[in-house]
């Protein structure tokens, strides 16, 4: 077929794409950047007010800036290349065991990202239940470390700990099964030549050649991670049953932009929440294209 | 030299160097599944065993009791259970299922055809991908509002079917496929149609297998669309009655606790199935997509 200047069958086949991608995903997140400089609560129409959602949440939003930014960069820097290392640390591992038992372990490994949402938090609630029932409470009773019951999920001290936890214990999704293929995809000519190079150790080994070698799947990798790490804001309001979570303890970007929206229904206010997040997100990304990413 | 170890990796059969691994491969994995083994359990748990005091991991005397409340719990409160799961099954079927076509689609024209937008367009997309959902989650309602899709089934399909990670991943899959193979099916008189269903279709099968799990994941766990856009119980889905059972609002927590035992279980499987049939497709998606 010879290349035809009215050749417009790409439309065909982009056509659905774009129209949904669009529709739910474009246009939104134009309106949300549009609404930003608005006032709106969701009855009345909105009211264009400059930048004065950003002003306020700089300056006057105590919580904001005390609570939610501190908590979610603190989250953000943990479970992210927390996640993100412990994958690696996991596909690497697995990589070196026979294929029979690595199947099964890495089923089980992953089986938590399955179990996503509702399922994970009904098993870690009742485990980290504040009453002596609780499967955690009680244990540590029973060995005597505790005299009473901790309330684990209302408790400000313990609840961005347990999050961490549960999250990072949730996380090895489709980044970690990305890398574990990564790990097994490298040709062992590869290893060889680096050994004739002069590497000396497992550990030269993993820094000279697996993570070179694996690149693009290292990036798919971290970019799944920020990504994740930003949308698993939804756990401490799961977890603790409020929102705002007990004292703000638990407080991500994520739960104060639905508090704002889905709540308080000052949507113009909760957009520049939304804003300022989606920067937040994209700069992180940044970083990860800029280590991982290969020019083309 | 002495000491090669990269043919150690993927190994054929066990050794004893590789017990090093296993020691905490093991621990840890028994530690991811305690969570799981838990969820089966406990779905089987009577009340007594339940509130136990210590409480037990395992399940002494199982009963079918939580499944037999669910389904009756559900049945009297108007809106029997098997909708909330018809809903689900439906709404599953059909977004993962159009997810595919409508990616596929997408993919097959951004890795093999030229024309002005293509860079511009998978640019977009790539951006896309690292957009939280919440974040948009406020315009979106009113989008969805606009469009007048509030109480309406189609607002549990519609929003999920571009899926930028899946296109991701199978433009990177389409583009491996040489474009000799595709110029040949042309000079054979092959209709655009013909090459991707005959062509495109069956090379790209592990990454169709890929965005299934994610997709399915996606929807068949999303509580989003029941809870922000569907008022009308009778649409509503299964995640959704779900996560109704032991929310501490409804005051019902002790009823509730068998009921919403023996629901992640329901919930937990079908993942469970789905991932077990796919994953060694998966793992080949990963290995040969070589996204780059």
């Amino acid at each position: 077929m010879t290349k035809n200047k009215r050749d417009l069958s790409q439309w065909f086949f982009l056509g659905p794409y774009i129209l949904f991608f669009t529709a739910f995903i474009v246009i939104p997140v134009g309106a949300g950047i549009l609404l930003s400089f608005t006032y709106f609560n969701a009855i009345e129409a909105p009211t264009f007010i400059g930048l004065s959602n950003y002003v306020s949440l700089i300056t006057q939003d105590e919580v904001f800036m005390q609570k939610i930014l501190p908590n979610t960069l603190t989250f953000a820097l943990i479970v992210g290349p927390g996640g993100y290392i412990l994958s690696f640390i996991l596909a690497w591992s697995l990589a070196q065991v026979p294929k029979k038992i690595r199947t099964v372990l890495a089923l089980i490994i992953y089986s938590p990202s399955m179990t996503a949402g509702v399922a994970m938090a009904v098993v870690w609630t009742i485990i980290f239940s504040g009453d002596q029932t609780g499967y955690l409470n009680s244990m540590l009773i029973t060995m005597g470390v505790l005299l009473e019951p901790i309330q684990w999920l209302q408790s400000p001290e313990y609840l961005m700990k347990i999050m961490i936890l549960v999250t990072l214990w949730g996380s090895m999704g489709v980044g970690f099964l990305a890398m574990l293929s990564g790990v097994l995809n490298i040709n062992s000519e590869i290893y060889e030549a680096g050994y004739i190079d002069g590497i000396k150790n497992r550990f030269q080994e993993v820094i000279y050649i697996t993570i070179p070698s694996m690149k693009p799947q290292m990036l798919f990798g971290a970019v799944m991670a920020v990504v994740g790490t930003f949308q698993a804001g939804a756990i401490g309001v799961a977890l603790s049953g409020a929102n705002p979570t007990p004292q703000y303890a638990g407080q991500l970007m994520v739960n104060h932009l639905e508090d704002f929206g889905f709540i308080r229904y000052e949507m113009g206010y909760a957009a520049a929440i939304s804003v300022v997040l989606l920067i937040v997100v994209y700069a992180f990304s940044k970083v990860a294209w800029r280590l991982f990413g290969e020019k083309d | 030299m002495s000491a090669f170890h990269g043919t150690k990796m993927n190994p054929s059969k066990f050794h004893k160097s590789q017990l090093k691994f296993l020691v905490f491969l093991i621990p840890l994995a028994v530690f991811m599944a305690l969570p799981i083994v838990y969820v089966f359990f406990h779905a089987f748990k009577p009340i007594d065993e339940l509130f136990a005091y210590p409480p037990r991991f395992f399940v002494e005397k199982p009963t079918w009791q939580n499944f037999a409340d669910l389904f009756g719990r559900a049945n009297a409160s108007g809106v029997p259970m098997s909708r909330y799961l018809f809903n689900s099954i439906v709404i599953t079927l059909i977004v993962v299922f159009l997810t595919i076509i409508i990616s596929t689609m997408a993919g097959y024209a951004l890795s093999k055809k030229e024309f002005k937008l293509k860079k511009t367009i998978f640019e977009i997309n790539t951006l896309a991908l690292m957009f939280v959902p919440a974040a948009v989650a406020i315009p979106r309602y009113l989008i969805i509002d606009e469009l007048g899709l509030i109480n309406n089934f189609l607002v549990h399909i519609l929003p999920l079917l571009a899926m930028p990670i899946g296109l991701f991943l199978v433009k990177q899959f389409i583009d491996q496929i040489p474009n000799e193979l595709i110029e040949a099916a042309k000079l054979d008189g092959a209709s655009d149609i013909h090459i991707f269903t005959k062509i495109i279709i069956p090379l790209v099968k592990p990454a169709i297998a890929t965005i299934a799990i994610l997709s399915f994941q996606l929807v068949w766990n999303s509580v989003e669309s029941s809870t922000f856009y569907v008022n009308d119980e009778g649409l509503k889905t299964f995640s959704f009655y779900m996560s109704t059972l032991t929310s501490q609002a409804t005051g019902n927590v002790v009823a509730g606790q068998g009921m919403a035992a023996a629901a992640s279980l329901i919930m937990f499987v079908p993942n469970l199935i789905i991932f077990i049939v796919l994953q060694s497709q998966v793992m080949n998606t990963m290995a040969h997509s070589g996204i780059k």
